[in-house]
């Protein structure tokens, strides 16, 4: 039922990650500084996160979607517990909660032209109506576009990656779009591991932009690098995708995960905080794990959508 | 009969709401006495303080949770006070003067304590504003006095305000952090016990970026 490639390449994952785990024990009995301890946390929960997420891919498109839903609401609900909100807009707050599961129920009947307008269109409507309705000016705007930009990007960008997934049904869910949710879930995040690592060993230059000052020139250019090449080694062979289309995947990838990276970032340095949560140890929260994501699944599936890659 | 009851509503309701829906966070757990008995002191803005900290910890320590509310407020109707007495092992206070002729109020306390049980009391005497500490009560004091060796924790709850204010009813999920601070030992003197705990919440309030802790608006109309 499940291809073999996927399998083959389930089974790569967990090989690549058992060497690294091995490796980073051995250098935390041999030198245990606070760094690797961190690095030691962070590789537990990676194992966490991949086994969860395998079952949720391997259980078929209705639990993969249950997952990516469950995803979106604790994003949300990260985002909503950070932003100042006001007490008057409480039954608003609850309302966008329900938008979730109307979003992914879009999804799932592969209702492409209303997935499309459901948050950008309808629900920024109704919230607007909602909020003036309950009467209270003062904070109206900051409180409005905190809300939207928060649904935005938990809701709507998140809700990508479940589209990804029933990409080519027409009506029905189907099981073959794995492959693409498993490339682009997997080279967003060996992007963001790829950037961390090179930025870490090789980083000289002093950060590229303002947001973060962990990003490097080096750090950028060496994930990217690796972005590309896995995408070209593991693209023909795993997805539909051409040697140049996956090549193409491969540069848009690391470009849009690297903006969204720092996108959150910027949230975070606005804000004062150091993580978005605590429900991911070593990492921080649920918005600090999926930032890049958010931005690569929206420019992954319109690259695939508009030249029918699938 | 009542146990088995009070067991099945905290497992399969009271947290997984917590836990799952609305989120919970303990910070510095290793702060809490591993066993015997102490009295936690905490921050009121919501009826959700009690079940939030009891969510926290092992499902085999219900019983060792004992949080002490007014009896006047939890006693007005059944409900409620069904609920607080079957669910929660409330140790119900007289809110108002005592007469000598009243007997010790704090007795059952005292009882609760020596049987290592956990207590749980909020010394503003009232659910108040998220981000706003009200005046303590001196009740801890005299219970710190007479057991001196139990140790008296503070505790910082933070979030349990935005999803149920005082006079909201439907609860709104948002994350919430319980902080556990250092314990306090009694000093002998009434007024610097209870100003060093009230200093250790506000610190702990203190550590968090300053709107996190305000769910209205105040913050946002600094901005005009």
């Amino acid at each position: 039922m499940i291809p073999d490639n996927i399998m083959v390449f389930l089974e790569i994952i967990i090989v690549t990650l058992s060497i690294v785990t091995t490796v980073i024990y051995g250098l935390v009995k041999y030198k245990p500084t606070a760094e690797l301890k961190e690095i030691w946390l962070r590789i537990r929960t990676w194992w966490m996160m991949i086994i969860i997420f395998m079952i949720a891919i391997l259980l078929g498109p209705v639990i993969s979607l249950v997952f990516f839903a469950l995803l979106s609401f604790l994003a949300l609900r990260e985002f909503l517990s950070l932003i100042p909100t006001r007490s008057v807009d409480r039954p608003t707050l609850l309302c966008v909660y329900l938008t979730i599961p109307m979003q992914y129920l879009l999804i799932a009947n592969g209702n492409y032209e209303i997935f499309v307008i459901f948050v950008p269109l309808i629900v920024f409507l109704f919230l607007a109506s909602s909020m003036v309705l309950a009467g209270e000016t003062p904070g109206f705007i900051s409180a409005i576009s905190t809300l939207n930009w928060g649904l935005m990007l938990t809701v709507y960008l998140l809700g990508y990656v479940g589209f990804v997934l029933v990409i080519t049904s027409d009506g029905g869910l189907i099981t073959s779009n794995a492959v693409l949710v498993l490339f682009l879930v997997f080279l967003t995040e060996l992007n963001d591991v790829a950037q961390y690592t090179f930025g870490k060993l090789f980083g000289t230059t002093t950060a590229i932009i303002k947001v973060s000052p962990n990003k490097t020139a080096e750090g950028f250019a060496g994930g990217l690098s690796i972005t590309i090449l896995s995408a070209v080694l593991i693209g023909p062979w795993l997805t539909s995708l051409t040697t140049w289309e996956s090549l193409i995947a491969g540069i848009l990838i690391g470009v849009a995960g690297f903006l969204g990276d720092i996108t959150i970032s910027a949230v975070k340095r606005d804000l004062g905080i150091k993580d978005t949560g605590r429900l991911l140890p070593g990492h921080g929260g649920v918005l600090d794990r999926v930032d890049s994501l958010l931005f690569t699944a929206p420019v992954f599936f319109h690259y695939i959508y508009q030249f029918k890659l699938y | 009969m009542f146990k088995i009851l009070r067991y099945c509503i905290h497992m399969l309701l009271i947290r997984p709401f917590l836990l799952g829906f609305v989120g919970l966070n303990l910070i510095y757990r290793e702060r809490l006495p591993a066993s015997g008995a102490a009295i936690l002191v905490a921050n009121h803005n919501s009826h959700l303080d009690v079940p939030a900290i009891i969510s926290l910890f092992p499902l085999g320590l219900l019983d060792k949770f004992r949080p002490v509310g007014a009896r006047g407020y939890f006693f007005r109707n059944r409900v409620l006070a069904w609920c607080a007495i079957h669910l929660f092992r409330l140790i119900p206070l007289n809110r108002d003067r005592f007469l000598p002729s009243d007997g010790d109020p704090l007795h059952e306390c005292s009882r609760a304590l020596e049987k290592n049980e956990i207590l749980i009391i909020f010394p503003e005497g009232t659910r108040g504003i998220p981000g706003q500490l009200g005046p303590f009560k001196p009740g801890i004091s005299h219970l710190a006095r007479r057991h001196p060796d139990v140790p008296v924790i503070p505790i910082f709850i933070d979030g349990t305000g935005k999803v149920l204010p005082k006079d909201a009813y439907i609860p709104v999920p948002f994350v919430c952090d319980v902080y556990i601070g250092n314990a306090v030992r009694w000093n002998g003197d009434k007024k610097m016990f209870l100003q060093i705990i009230r200093q250790e919440i506000l610190n702990m309030n203190n550590q968090l970026p300053h709107f996190a802790t305000d769910p209205n608006h105040e913050i946002l109309n600094q901005i005009y």
